[in-house]
């Protein structure tokens, strides 16, 4: 078994310095969790240790051996193995397919299938990692395909396991069962990073936790001298509190969905399946689900993008008679989408285009109806970005060089400054940061005491629990009945969301 | 190998990167040339005196340089919004129909009406042209590549009947060529005893045009934001098939002003071999100017270069004209390569 030792790395980007001096130890047998807001140089220290940058000062040891710097293969060899936040399975190979996959020599007559599916029978028994080496990649679920990931890396040797973001994608069931495995994996001498910024699984599973800011390390606690508040703290360099929503009485229907139908191509399911919904003025509705459960068509219906086969849309009271987006927009619709790079922004454009793509064709930023007024449009955007204090360098900068942060503020400042009546945020903080967490929530709970309703589409109970009014949970295409926030807890909503409905009291 | 992106990229590098891809692609080329056993520098000295070493050499380059402006413009325009009509060369020949059916005789006005309105409609026929492949792609989701450039084929194929049958002039003494453009149609020349045309000031106007439309209007910023996410674009409530249709209607009409300018300009008459391949030409001008509109005037300039160009190398020194290709098709790649360059950058260890 192995420690490993990293002294002094910097890392520099032209006038960016990603890594200042960083130290880090990690010894056998231990968990050191790697704690820090997006940018803080987390990617990058770990792609420097993994041989994918090369640093430009400070070395790396593994059994006080120096590593060979740059190398993926050095760092395989010494063993490194890491699990990426996206997974790298080839989605029609099976289980057994994937972990021989660029583990086994091309150059070897013999087919050594058999002896594969024997090691990795025994590891994934030696760990209780199970999994069916048969089965295709493509009918796994997330938690299984996780599983796959730690086994390949594990088939490779690795003694010191990195995991980017592990949880993001996991219930909440099966985040318990993967820190559950991953202690298992350490009382048999395997070392772990575990990088997160999910503070109370940084405080169950780790020994000690290293926090970097702005790519410096900026302190190592013991964890059991931490709670959230200290590690909050010291990731954002200020104190910071999720804002809570103060009650409020809820006012008249905004968005009213009966008996919602939208059927799947040919003979698949249902997308949706008989989705009635109210929201109301001055509330949050929330929608609590894992991935792929129909958030996504849901989604687009309130974005205007889908169109629905059955049911009843009714705004203000008024039947929508079908999905168009400009509509949608002009009616008092503000959407903050999922994904904030392919449907949020147009990367490539600036950022003053980007904060009035959604008020095309409207006054007073167009001259004689066609043609674009730059100097209203250029003020307008001057305004947002000082207003929703979106860090760019000009408003000439192409959207796509923004953080994930800023993107979303400014994904925020177009869609709030309209003053909608209904905001649908799917997914609003995902990625972010604490910092730009309390933002995003701040200027959501700013709208709903503005008068708007809100529903927020969320994996994140604990978002969901700190700003929702109401919520249910969708699975496999139906929802549940609406539940007070008040009168739940996270462990029914947990088991709704695995498809224990039965959970409702 | 590394190759990481720029985070701030220089306009100086914007301009010379393509500079010294062209520079390159002329090295790779002498190559060629030295196989031939010819003298490089004296080939390449003849290659540019017949480009722009004398007055007429000028005028016949930019008199091949107008269609190419018009058809680059066609592809630029397109495959800014990501819509790849592969079909200039048939919107060419449908404008080409439109100055031939019109402009023989069955209109007649003073000249100073009858150019441009043999403009206007030599730019509706190229539009009418692209009508099917969009209706196809709007409604169907069928392939633009393949059903613009299939249509060329049919439409090159229609154009022979027409010639042989219907539309063959009668004076013509058995040749398959149309009537020629009455004198009220024929585009003024800007240079005296010179092929060039007043075509090749429209070709400017156009590419200040498509430059200014992509820039300053909403339909622009549309074309625009289609193209570099077409999701995002419909998120923001922008109509993905609509901006298909404007697109298609503006690249569909610059390429047909190609035929008119071709027509009514260069050639006086219609014939099956009014185009060298001008509508394919047209996207390697486009990809030399990244591109941009007022790009391609330049690019289009260059390329008309080489060609008329080649032809004076190879009667000077025994080097075949097909070297114009290769240089053409160097320029291209090492261009493209080069923009590689001016967006990321590549560190060797």
């Amino acid at each position: 078994m192995a420690n490993l030792k990293i002294s002094n790395i910097t890392k520099r980007f032209g006038s960016l310095t990603a890594n200042d001096d960083i130290s880090l130890r990690v010894d056998e047998g231990e968990v050191v969790a790697l704690l820090g807001e997006n940018g803080a140089g987390k990617t990058t220290l770990m792609n420097i240790l993994f041989g994918h940058y090369v640093a430009d000062e400070g070395n790396i040891e593994i059994d006080g051996e120096r590593l060979v710097p740059g190398s993926t293969d050095a760092a395989i060899k010494a063993g490194l193995g890491m699990v990426h936040q996206h997974f790298t399975l080839a989605e029609n190979m099976s289980v057994l397919e994937n972990i021989m996959l660029g583990t086994e020599s091309l150059w070897s007559l013999k087919s050594t299938v058999g002896r594969s599916r024997r090691k990795l029978e025994n590891l994934s028994k030696e760990y209780s990692l199970q999994v069916n080496p048969d089965a295709g990649i493509s009918e796994l679920s997330v938690g299984e395909r996780q599983r796959v990931e730690i086994l390949k890396v594990l088939y490779r040797g690795a003694k010191i396991l990195i995991l980017d973001e592990p949880t993001a994608v996991l219930t909440p069931a099966e985040t318990g069962q993967l820190l559950e495995n991953l202690k298992m994996m350490v009382t048999s001498g395997m070392s772990i990073i575990f990088i997160s910024h999910k503070l109370h699984e940084v405080l169950e599973i780790s020994d000690r936790v290293s926090v970097l800011r702005h790519g410096a390390m900026v302190g190592e606690i013991a964890t059991k001298d931490a709670d959230k508040a200290i590690l909050a703290e010291m990731m954002v360099g200020r104190k910071v509190t999720r804002p809570k929503a103060e009650k409020l009485e809820p006012g008249a229907s905004i968005v009213e969905l009966k008996n919602i139908t939208v059927t799947g191509a040919g003979k698949a399911a249902d997308l949706l399946n008989d989705i009635s919904l109210e929201i109301r003025q001055n509330e949050i509705v929330a929608i609590a689900g894992v991935a792929g459960n129909g958030q996504r068509e849901l989604a687009e219906l309130l974005s205007g993008l889908r169109s629905w086969d059955k049911g009843e849309f009714r705004y203000k009271g008024e039947i929508v008679s079908r999905a168009n987006a400009s509509e949608f927009l002009r009616m008092g619709f503000g959407r903050i989408p999922e994904d904030r790079h392919h449907t949020g922004t147009v990367g490539e454009m600036s950022v003053w285009e980007n904060l009035v793509s959604e008020n095309l064709r409207q006054d007073p930023y167009w001259k004689f109806g066609k043609f674009i007024d730059f100097d209203a449009n250029r003020k307008k955007a001057a305004e947002l970005i000082k207003q929703f204090d979106i860090r760019c360098s000009s408003m000439e900068t192409p959207a796509r060089l923004l953080s994930g942060g800023n993107m979303q503020k400014l994904i925020l400042a177009r869609t709030l400054t309209a003053d909608p009546n209904f905001v649908l945020a799917n997914q609003p903080v995902r990625g972010l940061d604490e910092g730009a967490i309390a933002f995003v929530h701040e200027q959501l709970l700013a709208a709903r005491t503005k008068g708007a309703g809100i529903l927020l589409i969320s994996e994140d109970l604990d978002e969901i629990f700190s700003i929702a009014d109401r919520v249910c949970v969708i699975y496999h295409g139906r929802i549940s009945q609406l539940l007070e926030v008040r009168k739940t807890n996270i462990q029914q909503i947990g088991a709704m969301m695995g498809g224990d409905m039965k959970a409702v009291a | 190998m590394q190759i990481e992106p720029r985070e701030n990229i220089s306009p100086w590098r914007v301009v010379f990167a393509p500079i010294t891809a062209i520079l390159v692609a002329f090295v790779l080329c002498a190559f060629l040339i030295a196989w031939t056993g010819e003298a490089i520098l004296e080939s390449y000295g003849h290659l540019f005196k017949g480009a722009f070493g004398s007055r007429f050499a000028l005028s016949e380059t930019l008199n091949r340089a107008t269609p190419l402006i018009f058809t680059g413009l066609a592809a630029a325009v397109a495959f800014r919004a990501k819509f790849w009509n592969i079909g200039a060369e048939g919107q060419l020949y449908f404008g080409a129909l439109a100055a031939t059916i019109l402009g023989t005789g069955a209109i007649t006005l003073p000249p100073l009406l009858m150019v441009p309105f043999l403009f206007i409609a030599g730019a509706i026929a190229g539009g009418l042209a692209l009508l099917g492949p969009v209706f196809l792609k709007t409604t169907l989701k069928v392939d633009e590549v393949v059903t613009t450039l299939l249509l060329n084929f049919v439409i090159l194929l229609f154009v022979n009947y027409l010639l042989e049958g219907p539309l063959k002039d009668p004076m013509s003494l058995g040749w398959p060529q149309a009537a020629a453009i009455i004198d009220e149609g024929v585009l003024p020349e800007l240079m005296q005893r010179t092929r060039l045309h007043i075509g090749f000031i429209v070709a400017l106007g156009a590419s200040l045009f498509v430059w200014a439309f992509l820039r300053y209007t909403i339909w622009g910023y549309e074309i625009r934001a289609v193209g570099a996410n077409p999701n995002g674009a419909r998120f923001s409530g922008i109509s993905i098939n609509r901006t298909v249709f404007i697109v298609a209607m503006l690249s569909g009409g610059l390429a047909g002003m190609a035929g008119i300018a071709e027509t009514a300009g260069t050639k006086g008459y219609l014939t099956l071999d009014l185009s060298p391949g001008f509508g394919y030409s047209g996207i390697a001008v486009a990809m030399l100017a990244n591109l941009n509109p007022l790009g391609v005037v330049i690019s289009a300039i260059f390329l008309a270069g080489i060609y008329v160009g080649a032809d004076s190398m190879s009667r000077a020194v025994n080097i075949p004209t097909y070297i114009a290709d290769v240089l053409v098709a160097l320029s291209v790649l090492s261009v493209l390569v080069s923009l590689l360059f001016v967006q990321f950058k590549v560190r060797w260890r």
